[in-house]
């Protein structure tokens, strides 16, 4: 049928029609708000997933101890044992498998994080240990004094 | 119309029945609510933080960059530690070097020295994303790209997200910041990967003085439930409405 106003109609019908399938097309499938409003309901269904299956590079000290149960026992009875072995030893990923890749921080400054003198009232950081790093043996490592497994020098 | 015997007694009946109904029959359930009531969908994660107990050691700091391969020499952070100095004067001086990741190891704030007698108080503040009920930064999204989990956290779908910066603006606590490998909005994760696998976060599992805490606040039995629940907890920016999910121990009024 010839008429003025039926054929842009059908322009406009075709254009709405290409529309919806270019929204199809490109509209990922796992796209929608899924259980909440459109203000804070967008969810990714597919990018959960990448994120459950981001690697874990720190394992925790129940891991340690299945090779290193010594040196596992040896910090369980000093002060330390409230700190991870992965704090000083470096994250234990790929390490049975490659153990040069463990980055073991022997540095004053891990030592220092904590005891550091740093008096400030109401702070818990005014009831550890406390040393001043410009004056107490500014050019050694605290290791070559302290062992970091049984910190206290009498024990 | 008549009000024959058999008239009377079919509408008391229906009368009786309508008035036995309960209201909460009519009630209607909201998405959310509805959800809730599954019983897998009971799982929100909620964050403590126990100011009372950082030392400022920083060690949350540099094993969450590591586990998160967050660039380790760029000043970006997904979790930080602020220090706040309070002097005599009154005033408060803050500073957050590196974002705490190799601790606070001298008593200089931004190279000035503030006397040990001048400090009335100081004190150290971890902070991460709050994970809010009502994330802002998801409001803002305008291709949504992030989006928050059945379980309440926040995540960034990295291959969607054009990098605009809406949500790094939007957010009230600064938590957010722009991947610099990725070049996409970057964000705490409440490490997805380690507590979808029953393991705590690196932050917590880091921290040596139990500073930090994560649970299910929906959990009666959760330890984390029952602390913000008996104990007196404070949340940062509650006038903003964002719902923040990370509740502090021993805040003090000059945090903001």
């Amino acid at each position: 049928m010839k008429n003025h106003v039926l054929r842009p109609l059908w322009v406009a019908i075709l254009l709405v029609i290409a529309l919806l399938v270019a929204r199809k097309l490109y509209v990922p499938a796992d796209f929608g708000i899924n259980g909440r409003n459109f203000t804070y309901g967008y969810y990714r269904k597919a990018s959960v997933n990448d994120w459950k299956e981001f690697k874990v590079k720190y394992k925790g000290r129940q891991y340690c101890k299945e090779c290193h149960e010594e040196n596992f026992d040896s910090i369980s009875k000093s002060k330390h044992r409230i700190i991870q072995c992965e704090n000083c030893h470096g994250p234990a990923i790929d390490h049975p498998d490659n153990p040069e890749a463990l980055e073991i921080d022997r540095s004053r400054g891990l030592c220092l994080r904590c005891h550091a003198d740093l008096p400030y009232p109401g702070s818990h950081r005014n009831d550890l240990p406390a040393i001043d790093p410009e004056e107490h043996n500014p050019d050694k490592a605290c290791a070559d004094c302290h062992n970091p497994h049984k910190p206290d020098l009498e024990g | 119309m008549k009000c024959s015997r058999r008239n009377f007694l079919k509408k008391s009946l229906s009368g009786a029945v309508a008035a036995g109904l309960p209201l909460a029959a009519f009630k209607f359930l909201s998405p959310r609510e509805a959800h809730a009531a599954v019983k897998e969908a009971n799982l929100r994660w909620a964050f403590i933080v126990d100011t009372r107990k950082c030392v400022g050691c920083g060690l949350c700091v540099k094993a969450c960059k590591k586990e998160n391969e967050i660039p380790y020499d760029v000043p970006l952070t997904r979790t930080w530690i602020e220090r706040y100095i309070v002097t005599k004067d009154g005033k408060t001086t803050i500073d957050t070097p590196k974002g705490g990741r190799d601790g606070f190891t001298s008593k200089k704030v931004r190279g000035e020295e503030i006397p040990d007698d001048q400090i009335t108080k100081a004190f150290f503040v971890p902070k991460l994303c709050n994970q809010c009920d009502n994330p802002a930064c998801v409001q803002v999204c305008p291709v949504g790209a992030t989006y928050q989990t059945a379980d309440g956290v926040t995540l960034v779908d990295r291959k969607w997200c054009i990098g605009c910066g809406y949500c790094i603006m939007a957010c009230p606590y600064g938590a957010r910041f722009f991947h610099p490998v990725y070049r996409v909005a970057e964000k705490c994760t409440f490490c997805y990967h380690r507590i979808k696998k029953g393991m705590k976060t690196a932050c917590v599992d880091a921290c040596p003085f139990g500073a930090r805490q994560i649970g299910n606040i929906k959990d009666i039995n959760d330890p984390v439930a029952h602390t913000i629940l008996t104990e007196r907890v404070a949340v940062l920016k509650d006038e903003y409405g964002t719902k923040p999910q990370v509740f502090y121990l021993g805040l003090d009024e000059r945090v903001r």
